[in-house]
């Protein structure tokens, strides 16, 4: 059923990509869920096998890969049972390079992209701050023009991997006011003046998740990617492929939980038959596939339109929407099928259930979305 | 994204459709709900356009086009505002005469298929009892064979088109001692003796007939048995997944026309001084709504492409029906109450696409039985096959160009009928475009080396043979010209087939329609 957008080299792909996170990645999940982040050198051998360059330039040790490849990455980093670990190793590549390969400068791909692909350098997007989340043209981080470099001061909060990482690709303010005063730039990690400290989370607990302060952080002028004051249209552009990201996500996630869950009512008996035998479950099974089945192939549609160029904003917003409150439902349904077990660390469900939980807020929250499709369809 | 399912033939023929559902169907929809009955020439009239037989064979007068062609068909009915007209074509077209082509003699075909195809005959599928609805295995009408006969007794129930209709194509027990395993399917006319009606009262669709029909004694020539003895039921499941693709097409469009509708009444009705479309709960309910039907659309599309591949999608046609059906109840309560009191009015359509979308849930399977099915697929890794028959689905070639097989066969057929030349053809049309509706437009029909040129631009249609600058020129064969000239071959299916190439304004070619009538 796949078949229209897979070909036998996807599967390929995806089969190999499956045994090398059984072996190097499955394993650790619980020491870093326990440990509340993951050891660079993870992040090294996703590079050293060339994860982190699909779809990039092959100049720059990239794959100029078609959008499936990065899908398959994204849906089987998402079965390995740690939304965090998934979001966490995929950020780096999908967030802070994705922004290099688009708009950075030669010097930028040299020094950032190129050992960001290799993984010998980790990156992190930086957009959120304290008093601006999804109103993005309210960010007030600022970057004060020097003559020779630009002078940082502000901060930025809920950053995927902002203790550990080598750079930022950071949203700052070089205009006093609104979207039209915002800029990209590279702020590298080892400038005097960054202070990060690691955030207590609900769920995504493998996940790195940053606040950090800029102390007058002194960043060098041709650190600015693209060009100035357009950084919140490159937001914008990236917004498309961060959501169908983010949504592939969770329908991955949702397939790996609905089948634990099956698993699980298969071999659990109450009343002497087996739980799966039971109507009322089995038709809120029935019920939860059908949706699975149906985001699915809507979603794929859309990932194959946007390889196409074709303008696909509205559609992005509503898959993200649809998706990620469809793996909250479906989380909180399958946790149900496993009883009191579902609530203990021992069985896998109670980590399903709170790493869904950021779904419907992280990359645009449900409202936004729902503010996105309405002024496309009312005006 | 539409476009990976739909050329451009495809929207041609959706606004052809549409021009006619405006013209004929949409005024007099308020007077056939009154009537609960719609009559017996608007069967015809869509029949001599060709849209009852869209995927069946040229040969019993269909038009033999890409099952994308059925899609557009079904959202377009379902779109008229009346969830009681799209069931009673929906029956005629996927429900019931499908089993006429897939499993019916030559016989059968020619006596019925060609009638359903042509609109001459309405057809029905009678399959629940007031005992068994879903439950398909239980029913309890028998058919006992007596010489060259069946004589059929027992009752019926819920039979759309069943009071006015022609055609019944019945479920019967030929062993009333085995389940589904004892079940045949034979076409029995409606108005054969024995076999009487009642009609039944509903909460919505009311331009529909439905039928209790009583058989009591009815005989029945064997030869009205389609295809074999004791294989209805898996003829029915078979049937059945087409059924769901239809009920789910229903759903996702039925409920994209009711949030246009109300997205029109938001823009213009004001509340605390400003139009209610700015009320942000509302504008987030109008987000959510048509993000979940956007998503149904295009599951519905995939699982169509399956089914147009020729997959035997049982799981995914359930998935499609449970979630387009559910999915139209919440969006048509929804709406309602976008329109405050004026929902609960019958002056507007929120009241009556309310209550027709009540039943979606329950015919063609219930939303119950969907998930029954779903469950032992996922859950038991229960799997269907297909049953045995002659396919009827044609894959979409990818060139958007459609050639039936059957071409040079009508070809041939066409020049034995016609000895029309050239200058007979030319004067023919000469005759028919100077007494139509002026054109507006140049049109330009190539045969080839000849042509026949139609200049409506100055308040009459002038015709010529010049070779002038026009603004849609049409390739067609003379033959296949001649053919459509006299009635023998429809524009739309000879578009449809690829025989007819339109270049240029197609809204022009559009009206060389209006020329043939």
């Amino acid at each position: 059923m796949n078949n229209y957008y897979f070909t036998s080299e996807h599967q390929l792909f995806r089969k190999s990509l499956r045994d090398f996170l059984n072996r190097e990645i499955v394993p650790h999940i619980d020491q870093w869920e326990e440990e509340g982040e993951i050891p660079k050198s993870a992040f090294k051998k996703l590079g050293d096998m060339g994860y982190y360059g699909l779809g990039f330039e092959e100049s720059y040790g990239g794959m100029s890969t078609d959008i499936f490849y990065t899908m398959i990455l994204v849906e089987e980093l998402n079965k390995c049972n740690s939304a965090g670990t998934a979001a966490s190793l995929l950020s780096h590549s999908t967030l802070a390079l994705e922004h290099l390969s688009k708009n950075g400068s030669e010097f930028l791909k040299k020094n950032y992209l190129k050992p960001g692909i290799s993984a010998d350098l980790i990156g992190c997007l930086a957009i959120s701050e304290p008093q601006a989340g999804s109103d993005v043209s309210n960010i007030q981080t600022k970057a004060e023009d020097n003559g020779d470099h630009y002078m940082i001061n502000g901060s930025k909060t809920f950053i995927t991997n902002g203790v550990k990482c080598d750079f930022y690709v950071a949203a700052v303010r070089t205009e006093e006011k609104g979207y039209d005063g915002i800029s990209m730039m590279v702020i590298d990690r080892s400038d005097s003046g960054i202070k990060t400290s690691a955030l207590k989370k609900l769920g995504w607990h493998a996940s790195e998740t940053a606040e950090i302060s800029f102390d007058n952080v002194r960043v060098p002028k041709e650190n600015l990617i693209g060009e100035i004051n357009k950084g919140f249209y490159y937001i914008m552009e990236k917004f498309e492929l961060e959501r169908l990201i983010l949504s592939t996500g969770a329908l991955a996630s949702a397939e790996y939980a609905l089948e634990y869950g099956l698993q699980y009512l298969s071999e659990r008996k109450a009343f002497n038959r087996s739980l799966n035998t039971f109507q009322e479950l089995r038709h809120r099974v029935a019920q939860l596939s059908a949706e699975l089945a149906c985001l699915k192939a809507f979603n794929y549609q859309i990932c194959d339109a946007l390889q196409r160029k074709e303008n696909v904003t509205k559609e992005c917003a509503m898959s993200k929407l649809l998706c990620t409150e469809f793996m909250d439902k479906l989380s909180y349904q399958v946790l149900q099928f496993l009883g009191g077990y579902g609530y203990m660390e021992e069985y896998k469900a109670a980590r399903i259930f709170r790493d869904s939980r950021i779904g419907t807020i992280g990359g645009g929250t449900s409202e936004i979305m729902r503010e996105i499709i309405a002024k496309s369809i009312i005006g | 994204m539409k476009n990976y399912y739909f050329n451009e033939e495809h929207e041609l023929f959706r606004q052809g459709l549409r021009d006619f559902l405006n013209k004929e169907v949409v005024p007099n929809i308020e007077k056939w709900e009154e009537e609960q009955r719609i009559p017996k020439e608007i069967f015809k009239k869509f029949g001599d356009m060709g849209y009852l037989g869209l995927n069946y064979p040229e040969k019993y007068g269909g038009i033999d086009a890409d099952f994308f062609y059925a899609v557009v068909f079904t959202e377009e009915i379902s779109k008229v505002f009346s969830g009681g007209f799209m069931a009673a074509f929906a029956v005629q077209q996927f429900m019931s005469s499908p089993y006429l082509m897939k499993h019916g003699s030559d016989f059968l075909k020619e006596k019925y298929l060609t009638k359903a195809i042509s609109g001459d005959a309405i057809c029905s599928i009678a399959i629940s009892e007031p005992n068994a609805g879903s439950d398909v295995a239980n029913i309890r009408t028998t058919a006992v064979r007596e010489g060259n006969y069946y004589i059929v007794n027992g009752s019926k129930t819920f039979i759309t088109s069943g009071v006015y209709g022609d055609v019944l194509v019945t479920v019967v027990k030929t062993k009333p001692e085995e389940g589904f395993n004892g079940i045949s399917l034979l076409v029995i006319d409606r108005d054969a003796e024995g076999v009487s009606a009642t009609k039944l009262k509903k909460l919505g669709w009311h331009a529909s007939d439905t039928a209790e029909l009583s058989f009591d004694n009815v005989k029945v020539p064997v030869e009205n048995l389609l295809g074999e003895e004791n294989h209805g039921f898996f003829y029915l499941m078979d049937g059945l997944q087409l059924e769901r693709l239809v009920g789910a097409i229903g759903g996702y469009a039925g409920s994209e026309a009711a949030l246009d509708y109300s997205l029109q009444y938001m823009s213009e009705r004001e509340a605390f001084g400003r139009p209610i479309n700015k009320f942000q709960v509302l504008r987030h309910r109008v987000a959510q709504m048509s993000s979940e039907i956007e998503s149904i659309k295009y599951f519905v599309y995939h699982c169509c492409r399956l089914h147009a591949d020729g997959e035997y999608v049982v799981k995914e046609c359930s998935m499609a029906k449970l979630l387009g059906t559910e999915l139209s109840d919440k969006v048509m309560y929804q709406c309602l109450q976008f329109f405050g009191g004026y929902g609960y009015m019958e002056e507007y359509k929120m009241a009556r696409m309310f209550r027709d979308s009540r039943i979606g849930t329950i015919g063609g399977g219930t939303s119950e039985i969907m998930r029954e099915i779903i469950a032992k697929m996922v859950i038991d890794d229960k799997s269907y096959q297909k049953s045995t028959n002659t396919p009827i689905i044609k894959t979409k070639p990818t060139n958007g160009s459609m050639n039936g097989s059957s071409t040079t066969k009508n070809n041939t057929n066409n020049q034995i009928n016609t000895t029309m030349s050239y200058e007979s053809t030319f004067n023919t049309m000469k005759e028919k475009a100077e007494s139509a509706q002026p054109l507006g437009s140049v049109l330009k029909l190539n045969f080839g080396e000849n042509r026949i040129v139609i200049d409506g631009t100055n308040g009459s249609n002038q015709v010529s043979g010049e070779d002038i600058d026009a603004n849609c020129t049409v390739d067609v064969s003379l033959d296949d010209f001649t053919s459509m000239l006299n009635g023998d071959l429809n524009p739309m299916g000879a578009f449809m087939s690829g025989k007819m190439k339109v270049k240029g304004d197609t809204g022009v070619a559009l009206k060389l329609q209006t020329l043939f009538s």
